[in-house]
């Protein structure tokens, strides 16, 4: 199972070096991890996507929540939150395949960032099952070179109380 | 036990408007220290400690004891917490000073013992510039402290120390670690403190949900052969009085973990002694067949269930502790507690009605008369390290608060001594630090005045930590070390006896020092034996003797503990008494003359 993990945490140095050592400790495997300002700037917002069983999965919300500097944890579900990831690929694409690569792109939404006589770069953003698909759509050319800044989250706001997410 | 409910009296007076003068970094962690009640502090000096040690000198309130190795220092403020329940303190210097304290702070982290360990530091300009001495000791300690602070500002010493006593002794008890850098030190700045400590992120339950607890009480009255499991965090909270009026109340046997030893008199009908790898044979069958098991501050560790998916297997658990993530940790719980044990109890017990459980109760003694705890003892051999137990608990019994080292010796100190009360047994459970039981017997001494302070050793712990015996002359501290001599590595010699096909590498000593000759040498008096009949005689001797002293009981090294469950083997796995053909080798001429 995955599961991704939305950390509140105090804005001081070596935080993320002890939340990620947490999962080094125990033995949890880490995904992805970004990390960043939040509204507050005594407060850094982690997340994690992480591996595991289900009940490894919230023994790590437990172990999260013991840290000192860890004010918040939550498991976000796919469907009770907004998760994008930013990726940039620089994707094989000379000439003869140069339009079908942009076209393949722009049905992603994706943006042309650079381009040389045998590659096109390009950034797109989306949630997780996106960047899957896009990659993945990608595979065939060749992707000489990728950077993805893992996955972001934010609850969604104003939920209705009676909503139930689908399983 | 300070648990969050027992919030500190001592309310700090704050002047209404005038800020305060500007005070020393020193001085405001002198006050501190004295705010928070701190009696004794275990030390090393070191350069950048000299205006704080400066301190020591002319004021009495706190005494300063000089250590003769830092990992001892750790291992003292244990021995002092685990005896008294309140925090033990040490002070030492940056680099080797702190890097030292390590095993110490682990231990205590893994036996969940509040300790707060303040390290100096270089100064906050030469940090991470290798400087003379330096060791990013804060890093090096995240994995085992509940939390480590470097201090960057005076202004901030006389907080941080105070929340760092404050999570040391709150919730699941643990040590922390206050990094101290010279210029902090040296600087001035202001005490300030808040009026109450409130943690943004460190909120721990104590008082358990109403709805588990009436489940807990609903459990208890449908089970047919219940039993109590009861680990470190009964002693802790404090809830030994709570645990005898449930088991009493609702006839439920107890039986206890190393950590638990003395949570619940071991002498009573309804004790089964120490359950695990070297538990009672009848604590173990009664695991397998009890229909409930109600777990108080315990954690389900591998030398209490062995294989896991095979423990306890027809009950129902129940599983009280303060801590989230103990709870399903290794076994997964059915009702769960969060919450202080003493408190948790206590609300279960007014739900509790009295009940009788004649045949579980039976069943429990006819078990116990089955496989009782045994050892031979024929005329002629040596002392056995069992009988040697037996006499010291019938000669001291709860006049003395024991530690001990960590082995075989440390076994059978669990199995053979009469434990009456809570915080009589000390020793080192989770991390299993040889070396322990000395130094915290120092600290026991200094907590508890009025108890005799005895440390069940053995030979191959004891050396690790032997240079303390000048520490406890130079105070005049009265620790009696009961040496159980086997001239090895018993634990490991046991495994290898089983495992091994008797083939004993890197165990032996083949040189071992004259540990009465050793004593002199350091100030203290000793004595040798190795006949049976000199042990009461001695035993006697050793406690009238004022100041530290070392009995040398020279034991027979082939002798195993039993019962066994081999590591990570199921509880129906357990070797239960001694089958093998005994064969006496010739080591005890490897053993000083006498």
């Amino acid at each position: 199972m995955r599961q991704v993990y939305s950390i509140l945490v105090n804005n001081h140095a070596g935080v993320l070096s002890h939340v990620a050592g947490l999962f080094t400790r125990r033995g949890y495997n880490i995904e992805s991890i970004a990390a960043g300002p939040t509204e507050d700037a005594t407060i850094t917002r982690i997340v994690i996507v992480a591996i595991g069983e289900e009940n490894e999965l919230d023994q790590i919300a437990k172990q999260l929540r013991k840290l000192y500097d860890v004010r918040e944890v939550e498991q976000i579900s796919y469907n009770q939150a907004v998760t994008r990831e930013l990726v940039l690929a620089t994707i094989e694409a000379p000439i003869n395949k140069r339009s079908e690569v942009i076209q393949l792109a722009n049905a992603f939404g994706a943006q042309v960032i650079n381009m040389t006589d045998d590659t096109v770069t390009l950034e797109a953003s989306g949630n997780d099952h996106k960047v899957r698909t896009l990659l993945k759509a990608f595979e065939g050319y060749g992707i000489s070179q990728m950077a993805r800044t893992g996955m972001i989250s934010l609850p969604y706001d104003g939920m209705p109380e009676d909503w139930e997410p689908i399983a | 036990m300070a648990v969050a409910t027992k919030a500190k009296s001592q309310a700090t007076k704050q002047p209404a408007k005038l800020k305060p003068k500007k005070i020393s970094g020193a001085e405001i962690i002198y006050r501190s220290l004295e705010r928070e009640g701190v009696k004794y502090v275990f030390g090393h000096p070191g350069a950048i400690l000299l205006t704080l040690l400066d301190l020591f000198l002319e004021r009495s309130k706190i005494k300063h004891l000089l250590i003769r190795h830092e990992q001892c220092a750790a291992h003292m403020a244990e021995g002092y917490a685990r005896a008294s329940g309140e925090v033990g303190v040490c002070l030492t210097t940056s680099g080797p000073g702190a890097t030292n304290l390590i095993t110490g702070i682990t231990d205590a982290y893994m036996d969940s013992i509040p300790i707060v360990c303040l390290t100096g530091q270089v100064a906050t300009t030469m940090v991470g510039n290798d400087a003379f001495q330096e060791a990013d000791i804060v890093g090096m300690t995240r994995t085992v402290t509940k939390h480590s602070y470097l201090v960057k500002s005076t202004d901030d010493l006389a907080e941080t120390i105070q929340e760092a006593f404050y999570i040391a002794r709150t919730g699941r008890p643990g040590p922390v670690l206050v990094d101290l850098p010279k210029d902090v030190l040296l600087g001035d700045g202001h005490y300030q403190i808040p009026e109450k400590v409130d943690l943004r992120g460190y909120k721990p339950t104590t008082k358990g949900h109403p709805r588990q607890i009436q489940r807990v009480a609903e459990a208890i009255k449908e089970a047919k052969q219940p039993l109590l499991y009861v680990g470190g965090g009964a002693i802790h909270s404090e809830a030994h009085k709570e645990i005898l009026k449930l088991a009493e109340t609702a006839e439920i046997p107890v039986t206890y973990t190393l950590l638990g030893a003395g949570a619940f008199p071991s002498a009573h009908e309804l004790s089964l002694g120490m359950l695990g790898m070297h538990g009672t044979a009848y604590a173990n069958y009664a695991t397998m067949e009890c229909d409930l098991l109600i777990a108080v501050g315990a954690r389900f560790d591998d030398r209490v269930t062995g294989k896991v998916s095979e423990f306890a297997t027809r009950a129902k658990i129940i599983h009280i502790d303060i801590d989230p993530t103990a709870i399903g940790k290794n076994k997964a719980a059915d009702i769960p507690v969060v919450g202080d044990a003493r408190l948790v109890l206590a609300e279960v017990n007014k739900l509790v009605k009295p009940q009788k459980r004649a045949l579980w109760k039976k069943r429990i003694q006819n078990l116990r008369t089955e496989y009782p705890l045994s050892f031979d003892s024929p005329e002629g051999a040596p002392i056995k390290p069992q009988e040697a137990i037996v006499a010291l608990s019938e000669e001291v019994g709860d006049k003395a608060i024991i530690t001990t080292e960590v082995g075989q010796h440390q076994m059978w100190a669990a199995q053979f001594y009469n434990f009456t009360f809570p915080r009589q047994f000390i020793s080192s459970g989770g991390l299993g630090t040889m070396g322990f039981g000395f130094p915290a017997a120092i600290g026991v001494a200094l907590a508890r005045p009025d108890k005799l302070a005895i440390d069940i050793a053995g030979d191959g712990s004891f050396q690790m930590v032997m240079q303390e015996i000048a520490t406890a002359v130079q105070y005049g501290i009265p620790v009696k070390v009961f040496l159980l001599n086997n001239a090895t590595l018993g634990m490991v010699r046991q495994w290898q006896d089983l495992f091994m096909d008797r083939r004993f590498s890197e165990v032996d000593f083949d040189s071992s020092p004259d540990y009465v000759k050793l004593a002199e040498a350091f100030g203290a008096s000793g004595r040798r034996i190795v006949d049976k009949e000199e042990l009461r005689p001695a035993i006697q001797e050793m406690i009238t003797t004022p100041g530290p002293y070392i009995l040398d009981v020279i034991v027979d090294p082939d002798e195993l503990v039993f019962p066994m469950v081999p590591a990570g083997g199921a509880t129906k796995d357990m070797i239960v008494r001694d089958s093998r053909k005994k064969v006496l080798r010739g080591k005890l001429s490897a053993l000083p003359d006498n």
